[in-house]
């Protein structure tokens, strides 16, 4: 990481965690930080700029979300925040005190698929999976804001999760059925 | 029946609930993080290597050559890779010094403290320099591998030639870019090794392994964990990442982790064979190819690992799906100082379907013939003789794809005068088409040679298991498997299993490349699910006073009684017996026939055949180009799956449209410089086409339940279709893809 985007992401730090001090950030130092994950309540202890994604995978054994850039390209690390899919490599985990987190984790209930995830066993949308954590979350954002999206809007709305298998082909079908099953 | 349904994804629940175990997402206790140092320069000698002496190095683990106990190579072809360079660099991004420290973090931070310094040669960085031989590095002409495939006489089919066309084209590299970067995790054992990881080929690490430790078969286990994409990358590369991650194990005494982020899987991984071919045809008056001159060169990288098969297929495919009866082919693969280039799904056939399907309009386009008769009249039928000679004898299905795609009134109705192509957005419009085919499995002997193993195992339960080294990588290794197991035993698909791809618990299968897992190891493992059957016949018929014993429907019968069910009876055995399991060995099919020497004869044992229509919009202002439609069939014998079939032709096909319009890798001084994916650019979901698949079932009648192989086809179409679609848009024959809106302007004037 070349020496500008440090201080660049220092000072988004500061800007999203006002009552950080600098020497906060350049030790390295943790900080406690309450939020919910998939309903959850957690407390972990960790730099203030750790990723998210981090923090998920290796605070909490969440490793559902998956790292395929680590900077904001492929969307494999996609995750809710607040009713909002963002990547996590980018988030800060300070930025989350107090947020509401879905992961993959957090989709199916007591061992069975939400219609999102059977629509994609179904179609064919998951292959080698990687990807599908991400995807997954995108459209259960999308769904959640609009319940009845063209395949045009589903397009859209998962233009930022990169499938190298299926050729988008298949999740967009899995998303469009998920919706008229709804 | 199973064959033929959408049997839903074996491993699905774990992939969609997030459970599936990737490498990165296993951390084991005591576990050291690795990071690979790699040389900066392209070619040179290492001078020497400091290590800041004011920087903390008992927390660090350091391996350099001096610690591998056995070879210093890593184990393919010709065993001329290094596995770390001793004192001579030949590529950037070559691995020289391997770290591991507490945390991922450290590991980066104390590789800063490290300082190399060369002694630089100039390098050889195209193909072009590598024929002008002034400067040479490898062997006596900075050849890895030549091959010559002729057929009749070229000369004498010039002369009757009433036309000769003459074209040269370019292909690129391309990254594999599976959305799970690679990575491995090494564990030290006592005299024994074992690795785990995300790969296609467990039996490729396994001797990799071998040879760099001097451990024996039973030392060395290794294990694919949950694998997110390999598309070929994962083929040979993992094999250096297992190796670096157990050395750093034997040298610490501690499992390594080894994951690479993108920006180094990018930079220092293989990528597919750039190259030029060059083509001079001679046609009839009619349109009929007379005789067929093609250069190849392949581009290998610095060292040989797998350009010579990759050489071999692009040779054997040169010619496309066509009929010639004097052919001359010559293909070389180059030595050059940038890293070595390996397996990418279609293994050298994308890049010569490119260059053949380019020419063949060049052709019609000379003797003012359509795209679709120029085919029509040299396609290669049952019967038909390939330019190795090769007499197709069964499941030909080049007709039934071409037609099933080019309906020649919407296809003409639709292609026009470029001139008055443009819609109300001022977009051109064009349409394209392309005719190709495949060979699955090894080329020539390989498959007779490698006699893939399987086998069938009965679990207490008494349920089936899969033993095979095949591994899923997304493609529906397990779910067809279990598909083929079950119907050969007439059980359902939930009671078959699959083991996991283990050294020491499954055989070699051979590895997970060339479109053979479906047809080559499907059909072993159907044979060992038939001796499974036989011998449970037998057990039965044995305790029944030689019955007439029938396994219907998952029930056994003796003499039209119905007796008890397969999980019965097979408990039964395991109660009398202790132990069943059966394997079985692969065999090419009668009268299959290859000679290395001549290069002549029964190249694979069948082929797929496939076409493509594609349609496109042209900003004439910006020269971007949208692939809009690709309408496309393919003959794969018998989809065991339609669902898994149709998603690996749909996935193949976008991977080609990237190959196509959108993917080029940026390089400085033998270095690539844009390994990230904000600027090596992939098809996303805005960029995919839609993509109509027909599924085309010529039965292979030695492939199990007819089914032949569907990997790596749907990546030869789609970069030809494109181009043509983009000249009958705007009227620019181009020779070079990707064809970026800047390489367009160029074409264009
Ligand atoms: S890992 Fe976050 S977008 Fe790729
Ligand atoms: S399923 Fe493999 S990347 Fe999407």
């Amino acid at each position: 990481m070349c020496i500008v985007s440090v201080i660049s992401v220092i000072s988004v730090a500061k800007n999203v965690c006002p009552n950080l001090v600098w020497s906060d950030l350049e030790a390295k130092k943790s900080m406690k930080l309450n939020f919910r994950v998939n309903g959850v309540e957690r407390e972990i202890d960790a730099p203030p700029m750790k990723r998210l994604l981090d923090a998920l995978r290796e605070d909490l054994r969440l490793t559902g979300t998956k790292e395929g850039c680590g900077e904001g390209e492929c969307g494999a690390c996609s995750v809710i925040v607040d009713g909002e899919a963002l990547n996590s490599c980018l988030a800060p985990v300070c930025q989350m005190q107090n947020a509401n987190i879905i992961t993959v984790e957090g989709l199916a209930r007591d061992g069975k698929l939400d219609p999102l995830q059977q629509a994609f066993l179904e179609c064919g949308a998951a292959q080698c999976g990687i990807c599908t954590p991400g995807m997954l979350i995108a459209a259960r954002a999308l769904l959640d804001a609009n319940r009845r999206p063209s395949r045009d809007e589903i397009k859209e709305a998962i233009a930022g999760n990169l499938c190298r298998c299926t050729g988008y082909v298949k999740i967009i079908d899995a998303i469009e059925q998920a919706a008229s099953a709804a | 029946m199973a064959v033929g349904q959408n049997v839903l994804r074996k491993e699905g629940y774990e992939k969609l609930t997030g459970a599936a175990r990737y490498i990165d997402d296993i951390t084991l206790d005591g576990m050291l993080h690795g990071k690979t140092i790699r040389s900066s320069i392209p070619c040179g000698r290492i001078k020497s290597i400091t290590f800041d002496p004011d920087y903390d190095w008992s927390r660090i683990v350091v391996a350099d050559y001096r610690d591998i106990p056995g070879n210093n190579y890593v184990a393919l072809i010709e065993n001329d890779q290094p596995l770390l360079a001793e004192t001579e660099i030949r590529h950037c991004e070559e691995p020289i010094l391997l770290i591991a420290a507490e945390s991922k973090h450290e590991a980066e931070v104390a590789a800063r403290h490290i300082r190399i310094e060369y002694e630089e040669s100039p390098p050889v960085l195209t193909i072009e320099e590598a024929l002008e031989g002034d400067r040479i590095i490898y062997g006596s002409d900075n050849i890895f591998k030549s091959f010559l495939i002729a057929r009749g006489d070229v000369d004498e089919g010039f002369k009757q030639a009433h036309t000769i066309v003459e074209g040269e084209y370019r292909v690129p590299h391309q990254e594999q870019l599976y959305i799970e970067p690679q990575g491995m995790i090494a564990i030290p054992g006592d005299n024994a090794m074992t690795v785990m990881g995300s790969m296609q080929c467990p039996y490729y690490i396994h001797k990799a392994l071998k040879h760099v430790f001097n451990l024996s078969d039973e030392q060395v286990i290794v294990i694919q964990t949950t694998t997110g994409g390999g598309f070929g990358g994962k083929e040979e590369y993992p094999s250096v990442i297992a190796a670096h991650a157990a050395l750093l194990a034997h040298k610490a005494g501690r499992p390594v982790k080894l994951v690479y982020d993108r920006a180094e899987d990018i930079a220092a991984t293989p990528k597919r064979h750039p190259g030029i071919i060059r083509h001079r045809t001679g046609v009839t008056k009619e349109g009929q190819l007379v005789a067929s001159e093609i250069d190849i060169l392949f581009d290998g990288g610095a060292y040989v690992t797998l350009s010579p098969v990759v050489l071999s297929r692009g040779a054997i495919h040169a010619l496309g799906p066509y009929r010639c009866d004097n052919v001359r082919i010559t293909a070389r693969a180059v030595a050059t100082n940038t890293p070595p280039n390996g397996a990418f799904r279609g293994f050298g056939a994308p890049q010569v379907t490119f260059a053949y399907e380019m020419q063949m309009e060049k052709v019609a386009a000379k003797l003012i013939l359509d795209s679709v008769t120029i085919r029509q009249i040299n396609m290669l039928r049952e019967g038909d003789i390939t330019a190795t000679g090769q007499r197709l004898n069964w499941s030909v299905g080049s007709e039934d794809v071409f037609n099933a795609v080019v309906d020649r009134k919407k296809f003409f109705e639709k292609r026009g005068n470029a001139a008055d192509k443009s819609d109300l957005r001022g977009k051109l419009y064009g349409i394209g088409l392309s005719f190709f085919f495949h060979g699955a499995g090894f080329t020539g002997s390989g498959e007779a040679k490698m006699k893939a193993q399987a086998g069938i195992g009965i679990t207490p339960e008494g349920r089936a298991r899969v033993l095979s080294g095949s591994t899923e990588i997304g493609q529906g290794t397990r779910t067809i498997f279990s598909q083929i197991v079950a119907d050969e035993l007439g059980i359902g698909c939930d009671d078959v299993e699959v083991e996991e791809p283990d050294t020491s618990r499954v055989p070699d299968s051979g590895p997970t490349v060339a479109s053979r897992t479906c047809m080559v190891v499907g059909r072993v493992v159907q044979l060992a699910a038939y001796e499974v059957k036989q011998k449970l016949l037998r057990f039965v018929a044995e305790r029944y006073g030689d019955a007439d014993v029938k396994l219907i429907e998952g029930r056994f019968d003796a003499n039209g009684k119905e007796l008890a069910s397969f999980s019965e009876i097979a408990r039964a055995y395991l109660d009398l017996r202790g132990e069943l399991k059966a394997y079985a060995s692969y065999a090419n099919p009668p009268g299959i026939e290859w000679d290395d020497e001549t290069y002549t004869g029964d190249a694979y044992p069948v082929f797929s055949w496939g076409a493509m229509v594609a349609e496109v919009e042209v900003d004439p202002v910006t020269w971007a180009v949208t692939v809009t439609k690709i309408t496309t069939a393919q003959d794969i014998g018998r989809a065991i799956n339609p669902v898994l079939a149709a998603g690996q032709i749909e996935g193949g096909t976008l991977q080609a449209v990237g190959y196509g319009v959108l993917e080029e890798l940026v390089w400085n001084r033998g270095r690539i410089i844009n390994n990230q994916l904000t600027n090596y650019i992939i098809p996303t979901s805005l960029d995919a086409p839609e993509i109509e698949t027909i599924i085309i079932e010529k039965e292979y009648p030695h492939g199990p339940f007819g089914a032949k192989g569907v990997g790596e086809l749907p990546m030869d179409g789609a970069a030809p279709a494109i181009a043509l679609a983009v000249y009958d848009a705007v009227g620019h024959f181009v020779t070079e893809i990707p064809i970026t809106p800047e390489r367009l302007m160029v074409v264009a004037g």
